[in-house]
């Protein structure tokens, strides 16, 4: 396997005396899509917050975090996100409040030229709607916002944490696509639920079970044991969404 | 009809005073959700230091130019101790709610002593220019001219707050974190430097409700900041949260009321029915009347 953009090491997340993370560890390939699955509640978010910096005050996190020669654990998320992490959250968390052309300029940042002509052209909706409140937007507009949002800087690795929850099927689709045309430019870390869109994006596939990473390798090998894909994430791998 | 109009327009004059300093604190609840009892000695911080620089500050004096300079040297000592106070206190604690009130609390009773062993605990005679004694009429109503005073300047600094927040990057950054501050900084913004900011404004606002306070009472005292405080909490609390202009409606309706009724019925009730008018809004509206959200 080629340098690791980010290497996961031995990481533990205590929060309010739960013990969510206990010793996860793996690599994020440096193309790609590396797919985070597990059952409701085995850590994933808690995973994809410990690295980005965002695990609840009073929180312990532990273990080892590094993307490249650096080390991210110590450093505050606005400063990962700047130095290339793009964090695209559960539930799309656009500010409902503000225009959507008011959520893209949040994202901008000085002295950088901001990449709407990417962002439009994945999301052309999003250049129609710009004076429109986030807040009034369809669930599959408020997620190519917020991925919309993270596109607007150069990122060395995208954190995506569920895109397709509670979306349509036909939104489902056009959401997968649209990472599928990202993640040919930069590297996805990805947790999903929904099995078609894993088979579809995923190269890689780390499967956490209980806050520890029960099984790493090659996400389609894991889609085609059908036996391994029940035991895992309790379906099989035809079925459409993990349910625990 | 006179009387209604007198008692209209000194009401949005208590009301302007109101919103001078639930303004700032409204925005430093939504933005660092922080409960700042301390906000009233920034107030009073700017009522004695406009009270001082008039005496003594070189070009300053209690008319003219000079009351400007004086109100502006006022403004500024508010904000710088508003931004001292996040900086040194308030930074190290965010997230930390019951040591905030503990720090905030325990930094107004201390601010109102120091005051007091400075200045003396009685009331000073504030510096106040000549036409603010005087009254104008409005239809046919006298009214007197610092309570116009104070009107105009709160719809001043209501005008530059929403102006601030709907075409600035700070204001945008702010209204945005009132709404989720965890994904402003997942957006790679140092929100911190926000919060510095809020304190800063908010300090200026209620620095500058304390010298228009002097003049609109005519004194200043140690304890002013902190009678006007629990106003302006009430009025943030019916106004909802980090917004702006949900507190410029509370502080009208809260203002109103306790003129007319301290008016119409007995002295104090007023303030009874306002403490009633919160109860209501807390029943039927929890979030008060503009929700959390800081629309411009």
């Amino acid at each position: 396997m080629a340098e690791p953009v980010l290497s996961v090491a031995d990481l533990s997340v205590r929060i309010a005396g739960l013990h969510i993370l206990q010793g996860v560890s793996f690599d994020v390939a440096p193309t790609g899509v590396t797919v985070l699955l597990g059952r409701n509640g085995v850590g994933k978010t808690t995973t994809l917050r410990a690295i980005v910096g965002l695990t609840p005050r009073g929180g312990e996190v532990r273990g080892s975090v590094r993307m490249g020669a650096r080390s991210l654990l110590a450093r505050p998320t606005h400063r990962l996100v700047r130095d290339g992490l793009g964090y695209v959250p559960e539930d799309r968390c656009v500010f409902a409040g503000l225009t959507v052309a008011e959520n893209l300029r949040l994202a901008e940042r000085r002295g950088v030229a901001p990449a709407y002509d990417k962002v439009f052209a994945l999301f052309p909706e999003l250049e129609r709607r710009g004076r429109q409140r986030a807040g009034s937007l369809s669930g599959g507009q408020q997620q190519m916002l917020a991925i919309g949002r993270v596109l607007l800087n150069d990122n060395r690795l995208l954190l995506v944490d569920e895109p397709t929850k509670g979306l349509a099927p036909k939104v489902v689709t056009e959401v997968a696509e649209v990472l599928e045309r990202v993640a040919e430019s930069v590297p996805v870390l990805l947790v999903e639920q929904n099995l078609a869109v894993v088979r579809r994006l995923a190269t890689d596939a780390v499967v956490l079970s209980a806050g520890k990473v029960a099984w790493t390798g090659d996400a389609q090998e894991l889609l085609l044991e059908t036996a391994l894909t029940k035991s895992l994430l309790g379906v099989g791998s035809g079925s459409g969404e993990v349910h625990a | 009809m006179n009387t209604v109009v007198l008692l209209t327009l000194t009401g949005l004059g208590l009301a302007a005073l109101y919103f001078l300093v639930a303004s700032g604190l409204s925005l430093v609840f939504g933005l660092a959700d922080v409960l700042n009892f301390a906000h009233g000695l920034f107030l009073g911080v700017g009522a004695y230091a406009t009270w001082w620089a008039s005496g003594n500050l070189p070009g300053a004096g209690p008319d003219g130019f000079g009351f400007v300079l004086a109100v502006v040297f006022g403004v500024l000592a508010g904000s710088l101790v508003a931004v001292l106070v996040e900086l040194v206190l308030i930074r190290p604690l965010y997230s930390r709610t019951i040591e905030q009130v503990l720090v905030t609390v325990g930094l107004s009773l201390a601010g109102v002593a120091l005051l007091q062993a400075t200045w003396g605990a009685d009331p000073r005679p504030f510096p106040r220019p000549d036409w603010s004694r005087g009254v104008t009429s409005v239809l046919g109503a006298q009214v007197p001219n610092a309570g116009l005073l104070l009107i105009v300047a709160a719809a001043v600094v209501l005008g530059a707050l929403l102006a601030f927040l709907r075409w600035t990057r700070y204001g945008l950054i702010i209204r945005a974190g009132v709404e989720n501050r965890e994904m402003v900084t997942a957006l790679g913004i140092d929100v911190r430097k926000a919060f510095t900011l809020v304190f800063a404004i908010g300090g200026a606002a209620a620095a500058l409700a304390g010298a228009l306070g002097g003049v609109y009472f005519g004194t200043v005292s140690p304890g002013q900041g902190g009678s006007l405080l629990i106003f302006a909490f009430i009025v943030v609390v019916i106004g909802g949260m980090g917004s702006v202009v949900g507190s410029a409606y509370a502080a009208v309706a809260v203002g109103l009321l306790q003129q007319f009724v301290n008016y119409y019925g007995t002295s104090g009730l007023g303030d009874l029915c306002v403490v009633g008018l919160l109860a209501v809004v807390l029943l039927l509206r929890p979030q008060g009347l503009a929700g959390k959200v800081a629309h411009a």
